[in-house]
């Protein structure tokens, strides 16, 4: 017996029983893991909303000042009325502009001049400088798998509740010294925040979102079956409900012939001939920036069930992603060479929670002699992977799997740590096989 | 092949070898924790991993394994764990023989032992010599005896998809000494990490094959150091000399003998190439350096010369500084009254 | 490794002799520092073999085990050593100064400033490698929950009267040994590799005798050549003669040398113990104490050119003036040394085995602000770490070209002088990013206001900083506090002092998040010495 499945109907059936928990359930804490794009932000809106509304004032802790200035002003947009409070630094432009703009908003460096508004928001850091203030009765922790767990002890105190939504599929928290000897520790202070608390409190109810409503049907079983093999999702589309196309036939040219793949089936790889290359490889970063420019001269055009009608793919639709911040410093000034502006070209960890029609992405390994542990970072592959709602365009030295081979993954183990995730190097195997299948090999 | 004689045949003998009283230390220490037919040994693995099956008593079945070569005892491994299986007890399997396809030839292995749940479940079981101190252990002897843990499940896989009930546990069992004492503690070991890195790495090494079937006629794997053998076996691509190598090959000398008059920059480690691009060799990183070859506009060659220029600046600086504070700007050694190296 | 430290690896392989990596000392080193080189038993936790310790380079004290699975042997070696150790940690903990604390007062929650004594120096201990930190940390796990008969006369086995007190004090050690830029507890090979860069990878560089033989090679022989010869040379017996610095031994020795002679100690011994008469006891103790000298002679042999290694890296490193801001990390040091010290004194009970939540995170978050601090001190001290700085786009040289002054737009308008310098220079620079510099030994802040658009011919542009702080409080800036055309100025973007980061709760207070508080039992359980078993065997 086969069952069809109804990705809305799943996810709204997660999201009740989140909200249940979060607003009639009895355990202090609610873990919900949500993969890329299955509506994480929205939920956290959601659950804010609902616990306001049923006269429970929240704190929400949030990782960075980016992120927290974003749940403002989504909070405005659902409530004007809602009163909000957004607890910042002292230093100086301690939060973004547009919130002056919106009247439901108080801004204050103290936590006391915020005291009795619906909902009050601050990033960990700034948190765990509250001292001195009735606990709040709930908290929404955001990102909670980007937290570190110290940073998670320093508020913990704050409330007596919490929500914690987060995707355990992206780049983990570190320490700049090392924390090996903590590790094996319920509360190793370098590990995330969900593992202590879930190691302190293994009973509390896990959710989990189960649909991807940005990945596309094309990238969904990948991004799953790489980075979430214990804990797969799905695709909320299906085959042929996205579409990209071009309003200019191909040159024939690689760029233009990775885009057409690309288009067709969700992936590209545009593969450059073998070459050991320094990290701000000229001809790889030309490469990029040159499929860019292709995208945007050829009118792509975008149809979803987001809109009626095909949607052009702007350059504010599209994103490049690096791992290192010298190679994002020179795609920026190859698209500049090349006229183009307002496209995101950061790297992983700054494009984490970002969504994006097209991505093209410089493989992390592209050109490199040896794989180090940073590259061979699942969380980085797994940013860059799942950025995009209709292709991912990938541009890559020949050769990664052969490296990838003479680096055969040799990593310590710590007893008493749980596995939470895929081995980098297997990860980054599997990724490459699937994109073999997409490859235009070119000779720039 | 003995690559210790090798390399002292080729003048280059690695100081490798093993204390005596390591040795000694290891082998009685397996040894109690096997004693009275492995009741110590069930007691723990009870008691981690255990599940709801009820505690193994004294009629844990022990299957003599012996039977003549490697085949042989494989095969005989293979049906006491389908005895074992059916029989619905617990068993404990002494140093097994298992067999795993390794580049198109079959590797022998044989881990400390392998216990059968009356659940049918398998579950592979290393004894290690290094300490658990405060139920935490060197993290790289622990990831080592993981990876060589998951190539027994792997080996195990191939058994148990031919055998009723079976299922082989993805959780390993590493019995240690505990804290400074010679009694035995346990830690449970996820390896399914591992499991899947062998697992493509094996699917990986067909390709690899050409080489593999280069080796002289009758290259076997040597059952006594499995994992060692299979590392090598995966490592068979063309040898690229790389400094940690050096705790790992009886060669090692050799090969890094060979890659410094090469000039090779690996000799200085994997990570320096990272930043240095195409250049390979010590003279070329150089003559870049210091304008002498290289295109400016290749983004390492330009890097180089700015460090190089940077670096001399530097130093310059601070000699400066020292002559003023008047003191002879003395760099390493030029005054000890020594003056001579190490350990004559 | 940054691109500047390969190039100074590949010049040194090119020239044959270690480059130097540091301008200065960047640790500090006391006037008496002990050095100690221990030894262990292969495929052993908790069996020392040997060691040689001492503050006088031309008197080592040796120690040794000459049969490391007897426990009474072991307790002996454990007692000498607290002997030849805790003299010289106690020599530095009544030589006092005052000085001032910050505390909180729990009632009122009111800092207020609280008068301490601060030692005026703190013994410091160097082993010649990383394997020896591990091993102090070891030796300190091992004996700190000992009991002695002092502590429990029914405990079995009693510990010696001062091997408990020497296990707390090398666990402070070996603690302290963690946080980056302390000078407490320092290894030879660590010392060395943070100044010179030699010809080979860091890997090779932890092997003492090849990492001086990079950096001081004899005369007519390459530092490759040297190094070559101190990691596989062998006398006739098959001895390296530059056997391993510890606490690992060459398994060739053991097999060889040690193995045998321990053998024949053995049997003296039980010839000893079978002696049936006074005469034949005598004759059989000669033998014995025979077969305890060759042991003790083997040890020495193999522990000796380790301890001169380690003296002469330490003379080599005296070579270099001591960086300005060491200093500041030593004095934490000492307060790290008086507050253990305290802790002793007070009758607190030994350190646990594991910390808790709030004391790991503690322990982290002042590692990550010392991590950050070293690296700023180091710059800030050393134009060679600076330059790395500089290539990474972290720091900037520049030639000050004009000062514009203009002012807040406030009631009281405050100084804000426009600085334009001149770099050839790339910082990575975004608006509004902060820029320091050291003025007068405490960093003034400036933000980036803009760049002139194109590099001229000689790839220079210009930058337009903004000064923020510390101008004094008049409208005109205080006299020296603005820099002035033709100042030739170092800038960092990284901060030159670190703020600490926010309070952490009480242990008794720990969020459920993290387990809750530890409860009242959790100190009694995690001090329980070690079981012990009637069987010595190891």
């Amino acid at each position: 017996m086969s069952t069809v499945f109804d990705p809305g109907a799943e996810a709204a059936r997660a999201t009740g029983a989140i909200l249940d928990d979060t607003l009639h359930g009895s355990s202090r804490g609610i873990v919900v893991d949500s993969p890329p794009g299955a509506g994480k932000s929205t939920l956290v809106v959601r659950a804010a909303l609902e616990l306001a509304a049923a006269g429970h004032p929240l704190m929400v802790i949030a990782q960075t000042n980016a992120q927290v200035d974003d749940l403002v002003v989504r909070l405005a947009e659902k409530d004007p009325e809602l009163p909000v409070g957004r607890l910042h630094s002292s230093d100086s432009d301690p939060y973004d502009k547009v919130l002056d703009g919106l009247a439901n908003v108080t801004k204050s460096a103290k936590a006391a001049d915020l005291a009795g508004l619906d909902v009050v928001i601050s990033t960990a850091a700034k948190w765990a400088h509250v001292k001195n203030v009735e606990p709040w009765g709930h908290a929404i922790v955001d990102e909670a798998y980007q937290m570190r767990s110290d940073a998670l002890l320093a508020v913990a105190g704050l409330f007596e509740r919490a929500l914690f939504v987060g995707d355990p599929g992206q780049l983990d928290p570190f320490s700049i010294v090392g924390a090996d000897q903590w590790a094996g520790l319920s509360y190793d202070p370098s590990a995330s925040a969900v593992s202590t608390l879930l190691a302190h409190n293994p009973e509390l109810p896990q959710h989990r979102l189960p649909v991807s409503w940005r990945l596309p049907a094309s990238a969904a079983p990948l991004v799953s079956d790489a980075f979430y093999p214990y804990t797969p999702f799905r695709s909320g589309t299906d085959h042929g409900d996205r579409k990209l196309s071009f309003g200019v036939a191909s040159d024939g040219s690689g760029p233009d012939r990775v885009l057409d793949e690309a288009a067709e089936s969700g992936w590209g790889l545009l593969e450059l001939p073998a070459r050991h290359t320094p990290r701000t490889d000229p001809e790889a970063v030309r490469a990029v920036a040159l499929v860019v420019r292709r995208l945007l001269d050829r009118g792509g055009v975008a149809t979803s069930e987001r809109a009626d009608e095909p949607v052009p793919v702007t350059a504010d639709r599209v994103a490049v992603g690096t791992a290192h911040r010298d190679q994002a410093a020179a795609v920026r000034a190859a698209l500049a060479e090349l006229g183009v502006t307002g496209v995101a070209v950061d790297t992983a960890n700054r494009l984490q929670g970002r969504e994006f029609d097209v991505t093209v992405v410089l493989h992390p390994l592209s050109g490199r002699p040896d794989a180090t542990a940073f590259h061979l970072e699942t969380g980085r592959l797994c940013v860059l992977a799942s950025r995009h709602r209709h292709a991912c365009v990938v541009v890559c030295r020949e050769g990664v799997a052969d490296l990838l081979d003479e680096h055969p993954s040799t990593e310590p183990v710590q007893l008493g740590v749980t596995v939470k995730f895929p081995d980098g190097w297997e990860a980054n195997h599997a990724v490459l096989a699937h994109l073999a299948e997409h490859r235009v090999r070119w000779k720039p | 092949m003995d690559k210790g004689v090798l390399a002292t045949a080729l003048g280059s003998p690695a100081p490798f070898g093993q204390s005596q009283f390591a040795f000694m230390r290891g082998n009685a220490f397996e040894a109690k924790v096997k004693a009275d037919g492995g009741a110590e040994l069930l007691r723990l693995l009870y008691e981690r991993l255990g599940g709801s099956s009820p505690a193994p008593g004294p009629d844990v079945a022990t299957p003599d394994l012996s039977a003549a070569g490697p085949e042989g005892r494989a095969a005989r491994t293979a049906l006491a764990l389908r005895e074992a299986t059916a029989a619905g007890g617990w068993a404990l399997l002494d140093h097994p023989m298992l067999a795993l396809e390794v580049a198109g030839s079959p590797a022998y292995l044989e881990p400390d032992a392998v216990v059968v749940h009356p659940d049918g479940r398998w579950t592979v079981v290393e004894i290690k010599s290094f300490p658990m101190i405060d139920s935490s252990a060197d993290a790289s002897k622990v990831g080592a005896a993981a990876r060589q843990a998951a190539v027994y499940v792997l080996a195990l896989e191939r058994v148990a998809a031919v055998t009723e009930r079976a299922e082989v546990g993805q959780r390993v069992l590493l019995v240690c000494p505990k804290d400074f004492s010679n009694l035995p503690t346990a830690s449970v070991v996820d390896v399914r990490k591992q499991r899947a890195v062998t697992r493509r790495q094996l699917t990986r090494l067909t390709r690899i094959e050409d080489i593999a079937a280069g080796l002289p006629e009758g290259t076997t794997f040597d059952p006594a150091c499995p994992s060692e053998e299979l590392d090598a076996a995966v490592a068979a691509v063309p040898p690229a000399y790389a400094p940690e190598c050096l705790a790992a090959c009886e060669l090692a000398f050799h090969c890094r003998a060979k890659s410094r008059a090469e000039g090779a920059v690996e000799a200085l480690g994997r990570s320096v190439r990272g930043e240095l691009g195409g250049l390979t060799t010590v003279a070329g990183v150089l003559a870049a350096a210091a304008g002498k070859e290289g295109d400016p506009a290749d983004p390492t060659v330009a890097a180089l010369r700015r460090a190089a220029a940077l670096r001399a600046e530097a130093l310059e600086s601070a000699a400066v500084l020292r002559a003023d504070a008047g003191e002879a700007a003395s760099v390493a050694g030029a005054g000890t009254p020594e003056g001579a190296a190490a350990c004559r | 490794m940054s691109l500047i430290t390969t190039l100074a690896r590949l010049e040194a392989v090119d020239s044959g002799r270690a480059q130097p990596l540091a301008t200065v000392r960047h640790r500090h080193l006391t006037d008496r520092p002990l050095v100690l080189v221990p030894l262990t038993t292969a495929g052993e936790a908790g069996a020392p073999l040997g060691a040689l310790v001492g503050t006088d380079r031309e008197a080592p004290r040796l120690l040794a085990v000459a049969q490391p699975r007897d426990r009474d042997l072991r307790f002996a070696f454990l007692a000498e050593l607290a002997e030849a150790v805790l003299p010289h940690i106690e020599s530095y903990a009544d030589v006092v100064e005052p000085a001032e604390r910050n505390e909180t007062d729990p009632a009122t929650g009111k800092k207020t400033k609280v008068e301490v004594e601060l030692c005026t120096d703190a013994g410091q201990l160097i082993v010649p490698s990383r394997a020896g930190v591990e091993f102090v940390r070891l030796l300190g796990r091992s004996m700190r929950f000992r009991r002695t008969a002092e502590d429990d006369p029914d405990t079995p086995y009693p510990a010696p009267a001062r091997v408990p007190l020497l296990g707390r004090w090398l666990t402070h050690y070996g603690e302290r040994a963690r946080v980056p830029g302390s000078s407490l507890l320092l290894t030879a090979t660590d010392l060395l590799n943070r100044h010179w860069a030699t010809g080979q990878s860091s890997l090779e560089d932890q092997h003492l005798g090849a990492l001086l033989s990079w950096i001081d090679p004899p005369a007519g022989s390459s530092g490759a050549e040297a190094a070559l010869r101190a990691e596989l040379a062998r006398d006739g017996e098959g001895q390296l003669l530059c056997p391993p610095a510890g606490p690992a031994t060459d398994p060739d020795f053991d097999n060889r040398l040690l193995a045998p002679a321990i053998e024949r100690y053995d049997r003296a011994r039980t010839a000893l113990a079978s002696a049936e008469d006074g005469l034949a006891a005598d004759a059989r103790l000669g033998e014995l104490s025979g077969a305890e000298r060759e042991i003790r002679s083997l040890l020495a042999r193999v522990m000796l050119p380790t301890w001169d290694a380690v003296w002469r890296g330490l003379d080599l490193l005296r070579e270099l003036p001591e960086g300005s801001r060491a200093e500041d990390r030593w004095t934490r040091d000492r307060w790290s040394f008086t507050a253990h010290r305290d802790r002793v004194r007070s009758g607190e009970p030994p350190q646990p085995r594991r910390d808790d939540a709030v004391t790991a995170a503690q322990k982290l978050a002042s590692r990550e602000t010392a991590q950050a601090q070293l690296e700023a001190q180091e710059a800030l001290d050393d134009p060679l770490v600076l330059a790395g700085r500089r290539l990474a786009g972290e720091a900037f040289l520049g030639t000050v070209t004009d000062v514009e002054m203009t002012y807040t737009e406030s009631k009281r308008p405050s100084p804000r002088p426009l600085v334009t310098v001149r770099t050839d220079e790339r910082p990575h620079l975004g608006e509004r990013t902060k820029v320091y510099r050291s003025l007068e030994g405490k960093p003034q802040t400036a933000e980036f206001v803009r760049a002139e658009e194109e590099p001229d011919q000689d790839g220079d542009v210009l930058l337009v900083l903004r000064i923020l702080d510390r101008m004094g409080r008049g409208k005109e800036p205080a006299p020296g506090s603005v820099p002035e055309p033709g100042d030739r100025i170092a800038w960092t973007l990284f901060e030159h002092d670190q703020r600490g980061g926010p309070k952490l709760p009480d242990p008794e207070e720990t969020p459920w998040t993290h387990g809750g508080p530890p409860g009242a039992d959790a100190a009694t359980r995690a001090e329980q010495p070690d079981p012990v078993t009637p069987e010595d065997l190891l």
